[in-house]
């Protein structure tokens, strides 16, 4: 395993602004035909806090983030946010436009594949602005001036800002990707396996980089993997899923080094010594 | 005519009811893309079956047509859409736009401004103006509903990015009244002040793409920009070679192959309206005299 992996650990809770938790889970579950892909999963989140769903493929991991993301309706429980105005409200009975906008201004959310994510044809400049000119930014120059910003915060060369993300590196095109989510300062990020399809030594440098902004803005977020490293490092608290069904939740740190199911320990056996 | 007859206009009267309630529907909702059945017309997609069925379907007998192509009356494409309708319609024609009430055009609004009781119908290749943008009808359909425009400033952007100014010349993307953006069909951005606040009213017809939207007359049209990047109509940096006028929309000529060219008014009605009272260009500055090439 890589030494920043086992070295690390998450960074420090931020102080929540509320009391109230920022995002409300209740009894969500999602079948189709008579397969359950995801059963009765209830959880809270607050602010600053950063939760992993981990689990094999096929246990409901990404289905669960598809619903707690609005893109998909829950067959049966219900999702609530607290908005920025502090109102909690519940995801189904917005209205699409509402639930669009919240989509892309006070939340984030980071694809597998940063070709879902991004525009692979358009500037990475103009990639970094569409949030902002989605949000009614009119004044190219300042459009720019914050893109340039971002690049460079997710270290990438501002003399790269006029190249499409096809000419990008895979891990330069997720850090893009990143970039293109936080620069409206959302406050919830959804991660569907963010660091999947990288080496290892560009995993290790989103990840460090992920860590450093998730403290930097505080941003609450919900990291969907199989890789516990990436659970470890990133996460305050840990989901473990199978078949559909969270088996076990708790500490990043107790489940990981001290896991009560059986099937926990397979998965934490399972990781290949370095 | 004793071979068979074509009903008054070509089109069948069930056929232009339906078009008409589509034009109704585009009025009602300035800049909205309405969907109808597009009919196969006697001619290939591209050379205006969608603005052939809109003016097939207002068309009156007491109607004045004129057609443009490039704001040319004298094109291959206009002059075979003006016989068109005056063998099925046998109404009159004309090439004068003060004279006209149906205009039909491709890529050109005349230089004449246009009045109230004049309807100027356009040729659209492709209706949808974020369609390079995101190839998915089903989400440029939502995001017209929702009003989410960000994506097209993104073009904007791009062009900025690109060439330091937006190099979008045509088929410049505008809101009408402050609420669908629109894409003006391949007309010069030239054009596009013209189209805001017209006397007229505008239609547009696509026919491969099977819409119909409209500009309904004296509705705000605002051509999208940045606040530190605006709008600016673009034009030749010249005045017509043949009629001197400085304030229309010129065609670069190439007259050899020596690199030489000539600019001239794009509207030939009205390059013609100011040669007949006596304004001289460049190029014909004496009448009959080729004391240039001589």
């Amino acid at each position: 395993m890589l030494d920043v992996t086992v070295s690390s650990t998450a960074p420090t809770v931020r102080a929540p602004a509320n009391d109230e938790p920022l995002l409300v889970a209740e009894n969500l579950g999602k079948s189709y035909g008579r397969l359950a892909a995801c059963r009765d999963v209830s959880f809270e989140l607050y602010s600053g806090e950063v939760l992993a769903i981990v689990g094999e493929s096929g246990s409901g991991k990404s289905t669960l983030l598809q619903m707690l993301s609005g893109q998909l309706t829950p067959g049966t429980g219900s999702v609530s946010y607290r908005m920025r105005d502090g109102v909690t409200r519940n995801l189904a009975e917005m209205g699409e436009a509402e639930r669009r906008f919240l989509f892309r201004t006070d939340w984030g959310f980071v694809h597998q594949d940063p070709a879902m994510g991004l525009r692979m044809a358009v500037s990475a400049g103009a990639n970094v602005g569409e949030r902002l000119m989605a949000v009614g930014q009119n004044h190219y120059g300042k459009i720019r001036d914050t893109a340039t910003s971002w690049l460079e915060r997710v270290e990438i060369s501002a003399d790269r800002i006029d190249d499409a993300p096809r000419t990008y590196s895979g891990g330069m095109r997720q850090r893009l990707q990143i970039a293109r989510n936080l620069v409206t300062e959302p406050r919830l990020v959804f991660m569907d396996e963010p660091t999947g399809g990288l080496d290892v030594s560009v995993q290790a440098r989103l990840l460090d980089m992920m860590r450093t902004l998730v403290s930097e803005l505080g941003l609450s977020a919900i990291v969907v993997t199989h890789d516990l490293a990436v659970a470890r490092l990133l996460s305050h608290r840990v989901m473990v899923m199978q078949g559909g069904r969270v088996i076990e939740t708790g500490l990043t740190d107790q489940v990981l080094d001290d896991p009560r199911e059986p099937y926990t320990q397979l998965l934490v056996s399972s990781i290949l010594p370095a | 005519m004793n071979a068979p007859t074509y009903n008054f206009a070509y089109l069948d009267e069930q056929t232009k009811r339906m078009i008409r309630r589509a034009i109704l529907k585009a009025i009602a909702i300035p800049g909205y893309q309405v969907p109808f059945a597009s009919r196969e017309m006697p001619m290939p997609y591209g050379w205006g079956t969608g603005g052939v069925q809109v003016t097939a379907a207002i068309l009156g007998p007491v109607d004045k047509l004129k057609v443009i192509d490039q704001g040319s009356d004298d094109t291959t494409n206009a002059i075979s859409i003006r016989k068109f309708f005056e063998k099925t319609a046998g109404v009159a024609v004309t090439t004068n736009t003060n004279d006209a009430t149906v205009i039909q055009t491709r890529h050109r609004i005349p230089e004449a401004t246009l009045q109230a009781h004049q309807v100027l119908v356009y040729q659209v290749p492709i209706p949808e103006p974020l369609r390079f943008l995101e190839p998915r009808e089903t989400e440029t359909r939502r995001m017209h509903a929702l009003g989410e425009y960000g994506l097209i400033h993104v073009k904007l952007y791009e062009d900025i990015a690109r060439f330091g100014h937006i190099a979008t010349a045509y088929a410049y993307p505008v809101k009408v009244n402050a609420r669908y953006v629109m894409d003006p069909s391949p007309t010069p951005k030239f054009d596009n002040p013209k189209m805001n606040n017209s006397a007229a009213l505008q239609l547009f017809g696509a026919g491969r793409e099977k819409r119909i939207y409209a500009i309904p007359p004296y509705t705000s049209v605002v051509s999208l920009d940045f606040e530190d990047h605006p709008f600016e109509p673009y034009k030749h940096k010249a005045c017509c070679a043949l009629c001197n006028a400085e304030d229309s929309y010129l065609d670069e000529i190439v007259t050899d192959n020596k690199g030489s060219r000539m600019f001239v008014c794009s509207d030939t009605d009205y390059c013609e309206t100011r040669q007949s009272q006596g304004h001289r260009g460049s190029e014909n500055a004496a009448p009959y005299a080729e004391s240039a090439n001589a």
